[in-house]
C-alpha cells in the first residue's frame, strides 16, 4: 500500500503537481518544489513526455510558466509530436507560457581549444526563465553535453554547478537521463540530483509492452514503493496506482432492472442492487452477450448513460446481432446514451486497458457498464495479473457507483467457475448452459448467488426471442426436467389430455342429465299410477258400502215379507 | 578589452579576398575569456592578416544572442565566413586544435 500522506516536518516540503493522473497520488501532490527531480529511463520510455506533461500543466493549470531546453530535439519537433497529444505548444509559447529552446551540441562541429566553462547554458536558461518569469524547467537530456563534450571533469563540475543554481533560483526541475548499463542513468546523473529520482521502464512480456513508473528516492517524503504501470496514449500519460482504491465504497439499496422481467423476478422481484457487480458465465453461445445488451437497453430506456467494452465484437457487429433479437442499440448510440470501447484484448497491455476504461468511464459517466468479456484478458497476463486487473475494474466501477456486467467465457456447463478467478469478488452470479437433449441444445440459466437478496434458487429456461431474452418455467414432469421442444410437446400433450378431460366431463354431465331427465320421468309416472289406484281404491271402497246398504235393505225386506207369508212374523 | 568591438585590417585592399568573419562569445571579463581573446587575435594576425574581422559578444550585456549561435560554452569562438560555420570553446590555448577549427592549416606553409 502506498503511503501517501506527507510526513510532518518542521517547514513543509512544497510539491508541484504533475499533472500526471496517479503520480502526483503517489507523491502526495507532485515533485519537490524548487528542487530538481531526476527522471530516467531507456529510450522510448517516454522520459520527455513525462517532463513535457509536468510544464505544460503547469503552465496551463497553473500559471506556472516554463522553460523546455532540449538537447535532441528541436523546437519545431517538439511542437509536432505534442500536438498529437493534444498540447497546443505553439499557442502557449506564443502566450509566453512556455519557452522551448534547442541547444544544438555536435561532436563534429565542434573544437575544444582549452578550458571552458557552460555559463553560455547558464546564460540562455537564465535569460528564458527571467523572461517568462518561469516556475519549471525542464532539461532533456541534459547528458547529451557528454556525448558532445570530451572533457568529462568539465562537465561533471558545470552540472553540479548548473543543478545548485537551479535549486537557488527556486525553480522545479526535471532533468532527464538515459538508463545506463547497471546504472540509474549513463553519467551518473543521480549523483548530482539526489532530491527526487523517478525510474521509468519500458518492459515487453509476451510480445506486449508495459511501462512502468518507480520512485526511487524521494527526499523528504513519503511515497509509493511499487512499481505502477502507466500508459500513454493520445491524451497523454497516466498513471494506475494499483491499490489507491479499496474497500471502501457505499453500498446503497437502490435496485435496478436486469432488463429481463423474469431475472427480476428471480432477484427477490427488484433486480440487481444499484453499483455492484454481476458475474454472467457461461460457454459459448449460451448468450452472456445478449444479457448484457437487454441490461443496456433497460438502462438506456430509462435515460441512464452506459458503457459497453467489447473485446469480442465490433460495436456495429454488436447493434447487428442485437437487433436480430429486437434489442434495438443503435438509437441510443444516437441519442448519446451509450457508447462503445471496443479494442481487441491483446491490442494493449492490461493496465491500457485499465487506463482506457477508467478513462473513458471517468468522461462519459455511466451509470451502467458491460465487460463483455473478462476472460479474454486471461490469454494476455498471468492468471493473477487477470484477477487484480478485473478486481481493479470491480473496485473502480464500484466506487463510482456504477452497475457493472462482467461476462465471462468459460469451459465445462456445469463447472462454477468464474474463468479468471475472480467469483469472490461478485454480488451476482449467473449461469447460462446449453443443455443437449433429444437432438437440439437449449439454453438455461440459474443464479449462483447474488449478495444481500432472497434469490431464486430456480434453474430457468433461457429463452432468445424476437423480443428480446425470456426465461420460462422449466418443466419438470415425471420423466425429469423438459426443455424446448420437448417442453413444447409436452405442454402440447398437457394441453390435449386436458382437453379429453374437459370432453368426457362434458359428456358425463350429458349422461348425468339424460339418467335424471328419465328417473324423473319414471318419477312422474309412478306417481300417476299410485293415484290412480287410489282413485280405484276410493271407487271400491264406495261400491261395498253401497252394497252392504243394500243387503241390509234386502235382509229387512225379506223380514217383512215372511211375516206376511207365515203366520209367525217377528214383532 | 572592450566588451562589444570590431576589428578590422585590411592589409592588401587591392586583393579582392575574403574576409574571415570571426565571432568570440564571452560572458564577462573572465581571465578564460580574455585568454581566449589574446590567443584569437595572436592567431589572427599570425595567419590571416589583414584579412580578419573580430567580433566579441559579452552574453552578459546581450544574453539573447546565445540562442542565435548555439552558444552552450564559454568562451566560443565561430566562425561565421568563409561558409560553412566552425565553432570552437575553450580559451583557444591549443592553437594547432584552433588552426584545424579554422581550417587555417593547409594554408600554412
Amino acid at each position: 500500500m502506498p503511503r501517501v500522506e506527507k510526513k510532518k516536518t518542521a517547514a513543509k516540503l512544497g510539491k508541484t503537481p504533475t499533472g500526471i493522473h496517479g503520480l502526483d497520488e503517489i507523491t502526495g501532490g507532485g515533485l519537490p518544489q524548487g528542487r530538481p527531480t531526476l527522471i530516467c529511463g531507456g529510450a522510448g520510455s517516454g522520459k520527455t513526455m513525462l517532463a513535457m506533461t509536468f510544464l505544460e500543466y503547469g503552465a496551463r493549470k497553473c500559471n506556472e510558466p516554463g522553460v523546455f531546453f532540449s538537447f535532441e530535439e528541436t523546437e519545431k519537433e517538439l511542437e509536432t509530436n505534442f500536438a498529437s497529444l493534444g498540447y497546443n505548444l505553439t499557442d502557449l509559447i506564443e502566450h509566453k507560457k512556455i519557452i522551448v529552446d534547442f541547444v544544438f551540441v555536435e561532436k563534429s562541429e565542434i573544437e575544444e581549444t582549452g578550458e571552458y566553462d557552460l555559463e553560455g547554458l547558464f546564460i540562455r536558461l537564465g535569460t528564458a526563465i527571467d523572461e517568462i518569469g518561469a516556475k519549471r524547467v525542464v532539461l532533456d537530456t541534459v547528458e547529451a553535453l557528454f556525448a558532445g563534450l570530451s572533457d568529462t571533469g568539465i562537465l561533471r563540475a558545470e552540472l553540479r554547478r548548473l543543478f545548485r543554481w537551479l535549486k537557488a533560483r527556486g525553480v522545479t526541475t526535471v532533468i532527464t537521463g538515459e538508463r545506463g548499463d547497471g546504472t540509474l542513468t549513463r553519467q551518473g546523473m543521480e549523483e548530482y540530483v539526489s532530491d527526487c529520482v523517478i525510474l521509468l521502464d519500458h518492459r515487453i512480456a509476451d510480445d506486449l509492452a508495459t511501462r512502468r513508473l518507480r520512485i526511487i528516492k524521494y527526499r523528504g517524503s513519503s511515497h509509493g514503493n511499487n512499481e505502477y504501470p502507466f500508459n500513454v496514449d493520445e491524451t497523454g500519460i497516466s498513471l494506475l496506482p494499483l491499490s489507491s482504491m479499496g474497500l471502501t465504497y457505499e453500498a446503497g439499496i437502490e435496485r435496478v432492472s436486469s432488463g429481463i422481467q423474469e431475472l427480476d423476478q428471480m432477484l427477490s422481484g427488484k433486480g440487481y442492487y444499484r453499483g455492484s457487480s454481476i458475474l454472467v458465465t457461461g460457454m459459448a453461445g449460451t448468450g452472456k452477450s445478449s444479457v448484457g445488451a437487454q441490461f443496456v437497453n433497460a438502462g438506456c430506456s430509462r435515460g441512464e448513460r452506459c458503457l459497453y467494452f467489447a473485446t469480442e465484437e465490433s460495436p456495429s457487429q454488436i447493434v447487428r446481432n442485437m437487433r436480430s433479437i429486437g434489442i434495438d442499440l443503435e438509437r441510443w448510440i444516437k441519442k448519446g446514451l451509450l457508447e462503445f470501447v471496443a479494442a481487441r484484448a491483446n491490442m494493449r497491455s492490461l493496465e491500457e486497458h485499465l487506463l482506457v476504461l477508467q478513462r473513458t468511464a471517468d468522461a462519459f459517466k455511466p451509470s451502467l457498464v458491460v465487460v463483455d468479456a473478462i476472460t479474454d484478458f486471461s490469454t494476455m497476463g498471468t492468471g493473477l495479473a487477470v484477477k487484480w486487473m478485473t478486481t481493479r475494474m470491480v473496485d473502480f466501477f464500484k466506487s463510482r457507483g456504477i452497475t457493472t456486467i462482467f461476462n465471462s467465457l468459460v469451459t465445462g456447463a456445469y463447472v462454477e467457475d468464474s474463468g479468471v478467478g475472480v467469483s469472490s469478488t461478485m454480488d451476482v452470479w449467473m449461469h447460462l448452459v446449453n443443455v443437449p437433449s433429444d437432438l437440439e441444445r437449449n439454453r438455461i440459466m440459474y443464479i449462483i448467488k447474488s449478495r444481500g437478496m432472497a434469490h431464486s434458487n430456480q434453474v430457468r429456461e433461457f429463452l432468445i426471442t424476437n423480443e428480446g431474452v425470456k426465461l420460462m418455467e422449466v418443466y419438470t414432469g415425471p420423466s425429469g426436467a423438459l426443455l424446448g421442444s420437448a417442453r413444447l410437446a409436452q405442454g402440447a400433450a398437457e394441453k390435449r389430455a386436458a382437453l379429453d378431460r374437459k370432453q368426457e366431463m362434458e359428456v358425463n354431465q350429458k349422461e348425468l342429465f339424460r339418467k335424471r331427465s328419465v328417473l324423473e320421468a319414471q318419477i312422474a309416472n309412478l306417481r300417476a299410477e299410485l293415484e290412480a289406484r287410489e282413485e280405484e281404491a276410493k271407487r271400491i271402497a264406495g261400491h261395498e258400502t253401497e252394497r252392504e246398504r243394500e243387503i241390509a235393505r234386502d235382509v229387512k225386506e225379506m223380514a217383512v215379507k215372511r211375516h206376511m207369508g207365515g203366520g209367525r212374523a217377528a214383532k | 578589452m572592450a566588451t562589444m568591438k570590431k576589428e578590422r585590417t585590411h592589409s592588401r585592399v587591392d586583393e579582392p579576398q575574403e574576409i574571415w568573419q570571426l565571432r568570440l562569445y564571452v560572458a564577462g571579463q573572465t581571465p578564460k575569456s580574455m585568454a581566449a581573446f589574446t590567443n584569437l587575435k595572436d592567431i589572427c594576425e599570425n595567419h590571416l592578416k589583414g584579412k580578419y574581422e573580430i567580433e566579441v559578444i559579452d552574453l552578459l550585456e546581450n544574453p539573447k544572442l546565445a540562442k542565435g549561435d548555439q552558444i552552450f560554452a564559454i568562451p566560443t569562438l565561430v566562425r561565421k565566413l568563409p561558409q560553412p560555420i566552425r565553432k570552437m570553446i575553450g580559451d583557444l590555448s591549443n592553437k594547432e586544435k584552433v588552426l584545424v577549427g579554422l581550417n587555417l592549416y593547409p594554408l600554412e606553409k
